[in-house]
C-alpha cells in the first residue's frame, strides 16, 4: 500500500516563525477556529457551557482510541478492529454485568479483553510477518462475529446503575469524567510519543524499519506493545460507550474504525508512518467534534456529516500536496 | 520454487479446500451437491467475483480501493431511480449508463492519487463515505421497492442463457475477459509491474502513477456493472445497499493470494478466494449453522488464509535477512523488496 514517495530534505532550515507558521497544527487550528466562529454564528445555543458539554461526549471515547492509534500508524500499522474490539469488550462486560459481578470486575473485564484483542493482533502482524490492515479486517470481522454469535439479535441492559458514572457522570460543573479522562490521556501520550525513548524508536521504526531493526531496536516487541496499547483504549472506550448507552447491541460503535482513522490522518500523522504528532490529533478532534456538533444544531443529518467529513478529509490531505507539487514546479522552472 | 510455481501451488490447493469443503457440506446435507445448488452459490458470488477482480487490479499497483460498495450503492440508486421515472429506457442502455458512472466515480480516486499523490487508503476512505452520503442526498433517504421498478429491470439477470443466469455469465465474461487481458496484454501486465517494483517501472518508461489511474477505473467501473446487478437481483436500492461489502472484497482477493504489498496475485486466485467465501456463507445456512456465527467464521477464514499465504511468501525473505553478510549477491528482486518493506 506504501506510495511511491520520494521526501525531499531541505537544504536550508527555515526561520522558527516561517517554521511555526507552515506548521500543520497551527494550519488546523485556525480551521477550527474558523468552525467555532461559524458555529456561533449559526445557533445562538451554541456557546452555552452545557451545549458546548455534550459535544465532548460525541467524541470522547473515538477520541481516546485515535491517541494510540496515532502512534501504531507512526509505526507503519494501522488497527482496522478497534469498534469491534470495542463491541467485544462491551459484550463481555454485559455476561460480567449479568453475572452479578461489581463495578471493578466489569471494568477489568471490559480493559483485559480489549487488551487481549490488541495482543492478538499484534501477534499475528509480527509472528506471522502480515500487513495489519489485512489481518485487522480479518480480526474485525471475527471480534464483531463473535460479538454476533453471544448476543444474537438480543441486548443486554442490566448493568448496575452505578456503572453510568463512567459515560454520564460530571467531575465539576459542566466538565464529564469521560472528557477529563480524554484531556490526562492527551497529555500522558503526548508526554509518551514526544519525550520518552518509547516515542522516538516509533518514529524511527516508522521511517526506516530496516534501519531500526539494525539499530538494535526490537522492532516486532515495539508493535506488540502499541496494538496492545491500542486494544487497551478500545477497552476504556468500550466502558465509557457501555456506560453512556446503558445497553450492548452487537452493532455498537459500529463503522468507528474508519472516523477514528479520519481523525488520526487529519491531525496531520502521515498515513505512510513517520511522522506526526498528539496535538495535530487532539486538534483534529476538536475540529471534527466542532463541525459535527455544529451540524446537528442546524440539523443536518448524520449521513451528510459523513459527507462532509469525508470531503473535509480529502480536501485538508489535499491542501499541502499540491502545494508542494506546486513547489516543485516552480522549482524546476527557475 | 519460482514465485509463478508457488502460485499455482497456492491455487491448487485453495482449489482443494474448496472441493473438501463442498464435500464436507454435501455428507451432512446431500442437496448441497445438486448441480442446482452449487451453481447457485456459484451465482450468489458472481458479484463478490467480480469487485475482488476490479480490487485485485488495484492492489496489485500497491493501492486498495474502499469506496466499491459505496459506489455500487450510488450507481445501483441512480440507475433504479432512472428505471423508475423512464421505465422505457433500454437495460443495455442503463449497464452501460452504470459502468460509465461508475468508471467516473472510480476516476475520481484515481485522479486524486495519480495527480494530487493522496495515498490511496486515504483518498478511498473519504470518497467512500462521500458517495454513500450522496446516496441519501440523491434519494432524500427513501427507497426504490420491486413494484416501482420495471420487468424487465428486474428479470434480466435472472434470465437463464443455456441452463446458468445472465448474471452467472456476466461474472464469467468478466473473468475470462481480464484473465485475458492481465496475461497477454502490455496494459494488464503493467499493473504488475507497476506495483511489483515501481522505481523499474519507471525507468522502463510506465507511468506508475497512470497505471494506478486505470486500475481504480476499471475498478469502479466493475463496482458500477455491480450497482445495477445489485439493485436488480434483491429488487431494491436504499442507502445501506452492500454496506461493508468493500471489506469482503478486500477479503476474496487476500484469500486468493493476492499480495497487500503490490505486485502479486492472479485472477484465479481471486476468484477461488471469492468463491471459498462464497461456499462458506451458502454452506452455513444449509448446515443448520445460525447465521449469527457466518461473521465470526468468515472473519477466522481471512486470518487463517492471511497466515497460510504469508508462509508461503515468507521463506525465500527470511533467508536473506540473515545471510545479510555472505549471500546479498543472489537477492531476487521480488523478495528484496518483501524484506525491506516487512
Amino acid at each position: 500500500m506504501e506510495q511511491v514517495m520520494t521526501r525531499t530534505i531541505p537544504n536550508t532550515l527555515s526561520t522558527p516563525f516561517k517554521r511555526f507558521v507552515f506548521r500543520w497544527e497551527t494550519f488546523l487550528l485556525l480551521v477550527t477556529a474558523l468552525v467555532f466562529f461559524a458555529n456561533t454564528q449559526i445557533s445562538p445555543y451554541f456557546l452555552d457551557p452545557w451545549s458546548l458539554s455534550d459535544m465532548t461526549f460525541n467524541f470522547s471515547e473515538k477520541a481516546i482510541i485515535a491517541l494510540p492509534m496515532a502512534m501504531l500508524i507512526i509505526c507503519r500499522e494501522i488497527d482496522l478492529s478497534v469498534a469491534s474490539t470495542i463491541a467485544l469488550s462491551s459484550v463481555c462486560m454485559g455476561l460480567a454485568a449479568q453475572a452479578g459481578l461489581s463495578i471493578e470486575v466489569i471494568c477489568a473485564v471490559g480493559i483485559l479483553v480489549g487488551i487481549g484483542c490488541g495482543l492478538f493482533n499484534g501477534f499475528i502482524v509480527t509472528w506471522f510477518n502480515i500487513p495489519s490492515i489485512v489481518v485487522t479486517i480479518g480480526t474485525m470481522s471475527l471480534f464483531r462475529g463473535i460479538t454476533y454469535v453471544i448476543l444474537g439479535d438480543t441486548v443486554m441492559s442490566d448493568y448496575p446503575s452505578e456503572f453510568a458514572f463512567f459515560g454520564q457522570g460530571y467531575i465539576a460543573w459542566v466538565i464529564s469524567f469521560e472528557f477529563t479522562v480524554f484531556l490526562i490521556l492527551a497529555l500522558v501520550f503526548y508526554v509518551l510519543l514526544h519525550h520518552t525513548n518509547f516515542g522516538r524508536r516509533t518514529y524511527a521504526i516508522g521511517n526506516n524499519p530496516t534501519g531500526a531493526l539494525y539499530s538494535g531496536i526490537k522492532v516486532n516487541k515495539h508493535k506488540v506493545v502499541l496494538f496492545t496499547l491500542v486494544g487497551a483504549m478500545s477497552g476504556l472506550a468500550a466502558i465509557f460507550l457501555t456506560s453512556r448507552l446503558g445497553s450492548t447491541r452487537p452493532g455498537i460503535a459500529f463503522a468507528w474504525e474508519l472516523q477514528i482513522v479520519t481523525m488520526v490522518v487529519l491531525g496531520g500523522v502521515s498515513i505512510l508512518g513517520g511522522s506526526g504528532s498528539i496535538l495535530g490529533v487532539v486538534i483534529a478532534v476538536f475540529l471534527m467534534g466542532l463541525v459535527t456538533f455544529g451540524l446537528g444544531l442546524i440539523n443536518v443529518p448524520g449521513i451528510v456529516m459523513t459527507v462532509i467529513i469525508g470531503a473535509m478529509l480529502i480536501t485538508v490531505i489535499s491542501i499541502p500536496a499540491v502545494l508542494a507539487k506546486l513547489r516543485e514546479r516552480k522549482g524546476r522552472s527557475v | 520454487m519460482t514465485i509463478n510455481g508457488l502460485l499455482k501451488h497456492r491455487e491448487s490447493m485453495l482449489a482443494l479446500v474448496i472441493v473438501i469443503l463442498i464435500g464436507a457440506v454435501g455428507v451432512i446435507t446431500p442437496d448441497f451437491l445438486l448441480a442446482k445448488s452449487l451453481l447457485g452459490a456459484f451465482n450468489d458470488t458472481s458479484m463478490l467475483m467480480i469487485l475482488a477482480i476490479g480490487q485485485m487490479l488495484v492492489i496489485l499497483t500497491r493501492c486498495i480501493d474502499l469506496s466499491v460498495a459505496a459506489n455500487l450503492a450510488l450507481t445501483g440508486m441512480v440507475v433504479a431511480m432512472i428505471n423508475s421515472a423512464m421505465p422505457g429506457v433500454p437495460i443495455p442502455l442503463l449497464i452501460i449508463l452504470a459502468m460509465a458512472m461508475g468508471a467516473v466515480l472510480g476516476a475520481i480516486n484515481g485522479f486524486f492519487v495519480w495527480k494530487v499523490g493522496v495515498p490511496a487508503i486515504v483518498v478511498t476512505l473519504g470518497t467512500m463515505s462521500i458517495y454513500r452520503g450522496m446516496v441519501f442526498l440523491l434519494s432524500d433517504g427513501a427507497w426504490v421497492n420491486a413494484h416501482q421498478m420495471s420487468a424487465s429491470f428486474i428479470d434480466f439477470p435472472r434470465n437463464t442463457l443455456m441452463g446458468l443466469p445472465v448474471m452467472s455469465w456476466i461474472a464469467l465474461g468478466v473473468v475470462v475477459l481480464l484473465f485475458f487481458v492481465t496475461r497477454h496484454l502490455r496494459f494488464g501486465r503493467d499493473f504488475y509491474t507497476a506495483g511489483g517494483n515501481p522505481t523499474a517501472a519507471f525507468y522502463t518508461g510506465i507511468n506508475v502513477g497512470q497505471v494506478q489511474f486505470k486500475a481504480f477505473v476499471i475498478s469502479g467501473m466493475l463496482a458500477g456493472l455491480c450497482g445495477y446487478l445489485w439493485v436488480s437481483r434483491y429488487a431494491v436500492a436504499y442507502v445501506d445497499v452492500a454496506s461493508g461489502f468493500e471489506l469482503q472484497v478486500v477479503a476474496a482477493c487476500v484469500i486468493g493470494g493476492v499480495s497487500i504489498m503490490g505486485g502479486l496475485g492472479t485472477i484465479l486466485g481471486c476468484v477461488l478466494g471469492a468463491l471459498f467465501l462464497g461456499v462458506i456463507n451458502n454452506a452455513l445456512p444449509v448446515i443448520g449453522v445460525s447465521p449469527f456465527w457466518q461473521m465470526a467464521i468468515s472473519g477466522a477464514v481471512i486470518i487463517i488464509a492471511v497466515i497460510a499465504n504469508a508462509k508461503a511468501e515468507r521463506a525465500p525473505g527470511r533467508i536473506i535477512l540473515r545471510r545479510a553478510v555472505t549471500g546479498a549477491a543472489d537477492v531476487n528482486p521480488t523478495t528484496a523488496t518483501a524484506v525491506a518493506k516487512s
